[in-house]
């Protein structure tokens, strides 16, 4: 029997992350590289250590190699511990039959004796695809104070983008008296950040109920939190003021890349307070040599840079040639842009190579027509051939052939 | 020779008087080298990519540093239930004499003795290298020597009982110079040795009855004629620092394509201690050229032909030129630094303007203020 502790976490990362294309196309969402060193999950994980949260489940379901490979044993985060610690849970066979994780509520109900081995008072609910800096500990004391059975996070975000998110209401209390799943026309500006905290013995009567009943899709938004509205039960917003920003999607991977280059964006990742960890690569400190120019970029361990760099994310071990330009992209680790290739508003994956001459990405500004316009990707060990051309918008999953334009 | 059955020992207070201002605080193990690196890390990571499990650090003075670098062993995954990393401190309340190496391996000869393995490797914290230590193993094995000792050929280090050896066209030792005074090319031994275990306790045991004190004098030279010493010629690059102007020099070399391919590559990493920096952030007045920067740096100013490790600042309108800035060095707005070591957490306020010489560089020592 494990020691009882006050809180564990449970962090939601089995989703494919369609939207991100060929990012995900082997690895899950959260393994996505983000930041220069980072991968997602690194910040809710880092977040939890943190706030003094030591035992956390990862629930993997979709391509879970990368990311099991990548946790390990939780060394990176301290959460390689005699009593706690990361644990790593995939759908697994029982005697009544084997199921895949049918929703995010599911998930969690098929690992109520991993959390009933801690014997919690609280359980976090938390998700692998957000980027944000948050101390779980203050939302912690927040749900004690409020002595709620449920605390969703809430941030207020920007009323023209209010109806891509599922809206709170609050009473002066803070304690919720509506929702709103993605209105046309928002009447509130308070969205839910995907972050909860359960009183365990509240939440795991709900999770029975809603696995017993037939009609639910098993899933946290739409199923166990409004039935836990409707029966009445203390809900609570807490307000959070920092950075949050979901990168579900290729621009919004995109833009919160490049928002740590943004000074008027609060995330600071060199703060040694609020450290973000990460398993390390043992690259060799990056080269910028004399013919390079860089500015206004972030560069990571093991890069040789000989060419010019602005605006833009070099992960590590990335190569950058003699007359290469990189601007405004974000360049995952161990790419290769050869000399002369032009690489500009777009994102190159792992290991993929722009041979001499090519060009990767539109600039907006020099778009004739700015509804074609988006970022390009090129996904993980593509090689674009020499003089290719890639177009704004384009994501690529197979080589381009030398001259070829796509 | 299967590397398992060989244990590493590591000096990690080899020649720390030659650098005097860089050890005043810190062990030559822990010095800091390469941007992010201490000198230890190369022995360690040395020996831990050939296959050895098990690894003792010697120690004897000024080690709060280096333990506190080392910690487990874990980054070099020598953190084990099996073998694994000891640290090897003096136990006798007598200052330890590093120069000492018989009574010091005297010393530790219980953890020796103690040990599974059949042979010991010995090796300095002051050689710089990323060598493969498989091929000096195969070639003891070969030539069934009795010891085999790693030389380099070059301008003899100046360091204390500096070994030069003589071979044949075997390759065998046949004859040993201390401290032989010439400028010309020579063969010096880079302390890396490789020795059975059993002869290692009675050659100490000998010595140690003659109360010898030098590895190289008392055991190597005495027994040259009686033992199958065998020279193995290191082919990577390397460096064995003796002088601040090596150190100086041995930073410097990194920005040279061909070393940094030598010394850096992914299937013989060199591991250090992890410190989760983020990336280096590069500001919009940067100008940065030909230079290794390390992770956590923020550069705003310009800095030309310099080592930065981890963590230092360097604002907007500093000058910095063919200077070393050690762990969170700080180089404030319009300073302007030429040929300067900055040792860690050393803060240079704004406007200061610091110059050394290349064959002289300023050293500006640990927490100091200017």
């Amino acid at each position: 029997m494990a020691k009882k502790t006050e809180c564990i976490a449970m962090l939601l990362a089995g989703g494919q992350g369609s939207r991100l294309g060929v990012l995900t196309k082997n690895i899950a969402k959260p393994a996505v590289p983000y930041g220069g060193k980072y991968r997602i999950i690194d910040f809710p994980l880092s977040n939890c250590v943190n706030s003094g949260i030591y035992t956390v489940g990862v629930l993997t379901q979709y391509q879970p190699l990368e990311l099991n490979d990548y946790i390990g044993n939780g060394g990176p985060w301290d959460l390689d511990r005699a009593n706690g610690g990361v644990h790593i849970l995939s759908p697994y066979q029982q005697i009544e039959g084997t199921e895949w994780y049918k929703g995010t509520a599911n998930a969690i109900y098929q690992n109520i004796q991993f959390i009933d081995r801690y014997n919690p008072e609280y359980v976090a609910i938390l998700s692998g695809d957000h980027i944000y800096k948050m101390d779980y500990a203050k939302m912690l004391q927040f749900h004690k104070e409020k002595d709620a059975a449920c605390t969703i996070a809430m941030l207020e975000v920007p009323w023209e983008e209010a109806s891509r998110f599922g809206l709170m209401f609050t009473d002066d209390d803070g304690r919720i008296t509506a929702f709103e799943e993605k209105p046309k026309e928002p009447k509130s500006n308070k969205a839910s950040m995907g972050v909860y905290m359960f009183t365990w013995s509240k939440l795991r009567q709900y999770l029975i109920d809603d696995e017993n009943n037939p009609e639910s899709s098993n899933d946290f938004g739409k199923n166990v939190i409004p039935a836990m509205h409707e029966a009445g039960e203390r809900l609570f917003a807490y307000g959070f003021d920092g950075y949050w920003k979901d990168v579900g999607t290729i621009d919004s991977l995109w833009e919160a890349n490049l928002d740590i280059l943004n000074p008027k964006v609060n995330i600071d990742l060199s703060d040694n307070s609020w450290k973000i960890y990460g398993r390390g690569t043992n690259a060799a400190p990056q080269y910028i040599s004399d013919k390079a120019v860089i500015e206004n970029s972030i560069a990571a361990a093991g890069c040789e840079i000989e060419g010019k760099i602005d605006y833009s994310i070099l992960f590590n071990d990335v190569t950058v040639e003699e007359g290469a330009f990189v601007d405004y992209s974000i360049v995952m680790p161990g790419a290769v842009i050869k000399k002369g290739a032009v690489v500009q508003y777009a994102m190159v994956a792992e290991n993929a190579v722009i041979e001499e001459g090519a060009i990767v990405g539109e600039n907006p500004e020099k778009c004739d027509d700015l509804e074609k316009w988006g970022v390009s990707v090129v996904g993980a060990g593509v090689t674009v051939g020499k003089n290719a051309k890639v177009k704004a918008q384009s994501m690529i999953a197979e080589d381009v052939k030398e001259g070829e334009t796509v | 020779m299967i590397a398992k059955n060989v244990l590493g020992i590591v000096y990690s207070n080899s020649y720390d008087s030659n650098l005097n201002a860089l050890t005043a605080r810190r062990t030559m193990g822990s010095v800091p080298f390469g941007g992010r690196y201490r000198l230890i890390d190369f022995p360690l990571s040395n020996m831990v990519n050939c296959g050895i499990t098990k690894v003792g650090v010697i120690a004897n003075s000024n080690f709060h540093s280096l333990m506190d670098h080392i910690g487990s062993g874990r980054p070099w995954d020598l953190s084990r239930k099996v073998d694994g990393l000891t640290m090897l401190p003096p136990f006798t309340p007598t200052h330890a004499d590093s120069n000492n190496r018989i009574d010091t391996l005297a010393r530790i000869m219980e953890y020796i003795s103690h040990s599974k393995q059949e042979y010991v490797l010995l090796m300095d914290s002051n050689f710089v290298c990323n060598m493969d230590l498989k091929k000096l193993m195969s070639f003891h094995s070969g030539k069934n020597a009795d010891i085999t000792v790693a030389y380099c050929t070059g301008g003899a280090p100046k360091l204390y009982n500096q070994a030069v050896v003589e071979l044949d066209i075997t390759g065998k030792v046949t004859s040993v110079g201390i401290d032989v005074k010439t400028n010309d090319d020579v063969n010096y031994l880079a302390n890396v040795v490789l020795i059975r275990k059993a002869l290692l306790e009675r050659l100490i045991g000998d010595a140690q009855s003659y109360a010898s004190v030098s590895f190289e004098k008392d055991i190597l030279q005495k027994n040259v004629e009686t033992l199958n010493i065998y020279g193995y010629k290191v082919d990577e690059w390397n460096c064995t620092i003796d002088s601040m102007e090596t150190y100086f020099a041995a930073n410097m070399a990194l920005l040279e394509k061909a070393t940094r391919k030598s010394l850096f590559n992914s299937q013989s990493p060199v591991y250090t201690k992890v410190r989760d920096d983020m990336p280096v952030i590069y500001g919009l007045s940067s100008d940065c050229k030909n230079s290794l920067i390390a992770d956590g740096c923020q550069i705003e100013g310009t800095v030309k032909n310099s080592i930065v490790f981890r963590g230092a600042r360097v604002a907007k309108g500093a000058v910095v030129e063919n200077s070393i800035l050690m762990q969170d060095a700080f180089v404030g707005e319009d300073a302007k630094l030429n040929c300067v070591i900055m040792d860690k957490n050393t803060v240079i306020t704004p406007k200061k303007v610091l110059s050394g010489d290349k064959s002289y560089p300023l050293f500006v020592g640990k927490h100091i203020v200017i």
